[in-house]
């Protein structure tokens, strides 16, 4: 599995959406994107590419493109 | 400094002059905007006189009763920009707070109490032990005040285990388990006070006669949500301290002071055991009868602002809560701003507060 679909996987799995939906998705955008899911979403993806977020970052993921941006920047993740 | 600034700056900082120019400036900003958009507040303040020509302080703001919330629906934000409600903890029988929070209000509030907690405890993630049940936080739509507590702390855990089942049982076999699989790591423990020792103090007495022990020497807790119930058992902040340190080998232990109408902005117990006023809200101690500030020391009803509340017109409210100041810029801890000690809910006052009222079903 490539990085890219490990991170919509993420996404998919946690909201149960479907792909075209994790596009320009934003926090509070949808339902299951509130409070308690934010920090599922961040779990699945600290289990799929084996990092620890730091608690700005996980404040600062506010969309599905904003979070791909931190994870390559800060962690390494090439997409 | 304005408000962007102060999220950049450490939580403790100003100084009671800085501070009281960056409150008074961003203070006055919230009520112009309350006044505006919330018709109910600009009565309020139209029937108290006030004029935002003549404000010197932030001390010289109306507050409004946190009662009023149970009452009035206040908001300042249209419906459809309200991405949260919190209500407060209440018996039953009780009416519940209810505070609408738009996304702005909803990511300071996170912001800040990421900001206050992790000068307490570093800003690295550890492993969490819930000390309370799962169910608190499955209504995602309504917020108690208690699952907004754990969700809050939640950031700071790296994996999550709750200590208890639904039936406020301890899972033995599952605390065993996570404290192995994190052995030698510092463990984050959130709950409230009263939960702690009905459900977590007293079974791990319990358990310890049994030849079953706990090391949580690598542990450092948080908890709030008011003390009235041990206090009626005779359990004083310092025992209970000491008492989990004696089953369990806990040393770190911060209490911490807050309320849901001002969520984010809490008042964490230091090393020296003061709570403390960060950057983002202030505690005023006013005498009952005049509402005249109270000298450092003097007892009196306590007044919260906070510099978060946008989307409602929560940013200064009188509490029914007895307090004193023990002084100002000065703590030995090398915290700035305020400190202060917590004496109780005033007389005659509705119980209120998660450990409190949950605390009712034991009487």
């Amino acid at each position: 599995m490539t990085n890219k679909e490990k991170y919509v996987n993420a996404f998919t799995e946690t909201f149960d959406i479907t792909e075209e939906e994790t596009q320009g998705l934003q926090y509070s955008g949808i339902a299951a994107w509130d409070s308690v899911g934010h920090m599922s979403l961040v779990a699945a993806l600290e289990d799929a590419f084996d990092i620890m977020m730091d608690t700005d970052d996980i404040i600062d993921f506010s969309s599905f493109e904003k979070g791909m941006e931190i994870l390559s920047e800060k962690y390494d993740v090439e997409f | 400094m304005n408000f962007e600034d102060m999220l950049q700056t450490s939580p403790y900082s100003l100084d009671k002059e800085e501070k009281g120019r960056f409150l008074t400036e961003r203070l006055g900003e919230l009520t112009e905007k309350h006044r505006e958009s919330c018709p109910q507040y600009r009565n309020m303040l139209e029937s108290a006189g006030y004029d935002s020509q003549k404000l010197c302080s932030y001390k010289e703001l109306p507050f409004l009763p946190v009662r009023l919330f149970k009452e009035l629906e206040l908001r300042s934000v249209p419906k459809e920009e309200v991405v949260k409600t919190m209500t407060s903890s209440g018996t039953t029988g009780q009416a519940v707070s209810k505070i609408y929070l738009d996304r702005v209000t909803s990511a300071n509030q996170q912001k800040v109490m990421v900001k206050i907690v992790s000068d307490f405890t570093g800003s690295s993630r550890m492993p969490m032990i819930i000390l309370d049940c799962p169910s608190v936080v499955k209504n995602r739509q309504m917020f108690s005040a208690r699952g907004a507590g754990i969700l809050g702390f939640s950031i700071f855990g790296a994996k999550r285990i709750y200590a208890l089942d639904d039936d406020m049982k301890l899972d033995v076999d599952g605390l065993k388990a996570f404290l192995e699989k994190y052995q030698g790591q510092r463990i984050f423990l959130f709950g409230f006070t009263f939960m702690i020792w009905q459900h977590f103090y007293k079974e791990l007495v319990r358990l310890k006669e049994e030849g079953i022990t706990f090391d949580l020497s690598e542990g450092v807790l948080i908890h709030g949500g008011g003390w009235k119930k041990l206090i009626n058992e005779a359990v004083s902040p310092q025992e209970f301290g000491q008492r989990l340190q004696e089953v369990c080998g806990l040393r770190h232990v911060h209490d911490y002071y807050g309320m849901v109408e001002q969520t984010g902005c809490i008042y964490m117990e230091c090393e020296c055991g003061h709570l403390h006023a960060s950057n983002f809200s202030d505690v005023i101690v006013r005498r009952p009868l005049d509402f005249a500030e109270c000298e450092m020391g003097e007892k009196g009803i306590i007044q919260v602002v906070s510099t978060l509340p946008e989307s409602y017109p929560g940013h200064s409210l009188l509490t029914e809560d007895e307090g004193v100041v023990l002084g100002e810029d000065d703590c030995p801890c090398g915290r700035k701003g305020k400190y202060f000690k917590v004496i109780g809910r005033l007389k005659n006052a509705e119980i209120r507060g998660c450990s409190d009222t949950y605390a009712e079903k034991f009487r």
